[in-house]
């Protein structure tokens, strides 16, 4: 008997990461740990990279790498971003913010985070939907 | 580690002279290593596996992968529930808010059946099965839910020397174009991988598919991607469209067979079929 591989994620996760790929909205998928998993094409031109680019990215990377601040320029701390607060705290979070994509140029995206909970209460990550609400 | 197929057919029994080779009954499986023996799903093909189990026999454990009908209607002709004193230990997955009582109750209550969970005579025993890996006798099982709508689990058996897995319905390719993707986002795969035999979904083929896709099923050709990346060592086609009768299944099991070499034994799941691994 030839033993397991794999370190498959979870189905919820697989049908999460499907459903995102279908949609036209923007949607970055994090686990437990708010290690960035996945995000969906629509979300790219936001970040400004691919996803077959940066692949999956830890959370003290994702969370600084946009430089997020305030509308008012203010740093925000990586446990305060709304989806930081939705794994971390498991409880949905909104939040406007200004990010700067790695393609340099800065926007301002409002963001609902929320946590995703499996049977049993297995805590799965978290999921942002975000959305470009202007450009400079 | 002996493995027995007692039911093949998935969604609907479909007896008759042009399903005589493949079966009619529906999914169940008996495996049977180091003094245990668990069945895999209790659709038509337990109650003649029940018949030939008595009191002498000890404990029966029967693991379900999920509630869809055709995996357990056998259960109320089960002979082993009505023995009294017959310890009788039921497994499976809970929904997100009902425990596997109140959901094998539905079916175990007028008007689908004239008795209840709690009229049965045997020592019942239920347990929730969301995932992880447990012991049963001298066999450990590992859980894992799997693409398929609902509530649904696949399990992986092992005696400690050799190992099957067994998905019976089961669409890993589920919104992925280009499937099969990276192992780590298939569904399932942890269950699969490199077990000795894999008793997996092939209820369709690729054209029924199209127009399927989220029905929680796979086309063979999907089950056949699905276990070259497991690396499993045989792969028993199952859970056969209640449709496709004796030559059908001949012809797409042909077709699948020639259309590449296959780095695994390809078997068709035949009622009646005994594998030792």
């Amino acid at each position: 008997m030839k033993r397991r591989p794999v370190g498959q994620k979870p189905v919820e996760i697989i049908l999460m990461r499907q459903l995102a790929s279908s949609l036209a909205m923007p949607i970055f998928l994090v686990d437990p740990s708010g290690n960035m998993l996945f995000y969906n094409e629509p979300a790219e031109s936001i970040l400004g990279r691919q996803y077959d680019e940066s692949g999956e990215m830890p959370f003290a990377e994702w969370s600084t790498i946009f430089e997020p601040t305030t509308e008012d320029g203010e740093r925000i701390p990586p446990h305060a971003l709304p989806l930081a607060i939705a794994f971390e705290k498991r409880r949905a979070s909104y939040g406007t913010l200004r990010i700067r994509g790695l393609d340099g140029i800065s926007r301002k995206i409002g963001v609902t985070a929320f946590p995703l909970e499996g049977q049993g209460k297995r805590h799965l990550g978290a999921v942002a939907i975000f959305w470009e609400e202007d450009r400079t | 580690m002996n493995v027995r197929l007692w039911g093949t057919r998935g969604s609907l029994a479909a007896p008759g002279p042009d399903t005589l080779r493949y079966g009619g009954n529906t999914s169940c499986v008996e495996v049977v290593a180091n003094g245990t023996r668990l069945i895999l799903d209790a659709g038509t093909g337990i109650r003649p596996l029940g018949a030939g189990i008595g009191p002498k026999d000890g404990r029966v454990d029967v693991l379900l992968t999920h509630l869809h009908l055709d995996h357990i209607l056998g259960l109320g002709f089960f002979q082993p529930l009505d023995q009294p004193g017959q310890e009788v230990h039921i497994w499976g997955p809970p929904s997100t808010t009902l425990g596997l009582h109140a959901r094998l109750s539905r079916y175990f209550s007028p008007p689908l059946f004239p008795v209840r969970l709690r009229e049965l005579a045997c020592q019942l025993t239920l347990h929730d099965v969301t995932g992880g890996e447990f012991a049963i006798g001298g066999l450990t099982i590992l859980a894992d839910l799997v693409c398929h709508p609902g509530s649904t689990v696949g399990y992986r058996i092992s005696d400690g020397i050799t190992a099957m897995a067994y998905l019976p319905d089961h669409e890993p390719a589920l919104g992925a174009d280009d499937f099969p993707t990276a192992a780590a986002w298939t569904s399932g795969l942890d269950l699969a991988a490199g077990v000795d035999l894999l008793i997996h979904d092939a209820q369709y083929t690729e054209v029924e598919y199209a127009s399927r896709v989220g029905w929680g099923h796979s086309a063979i050709s999907h089950t056949l991607s699905f276990a070259r990346m497991a690396g499993v060592s045989r792969l028993v086609l199952f859970h056969h469209d209640p449709s496709h009768d004796d030559a059908m299944l001949d012809q797409l099991v042909a077709t699948s067979a020639g259309t590449e070499e296959l780095p695994f034994e390809l078997i068709p799941g035949q009622e009646g079929a005994v594998f030792q691994i």
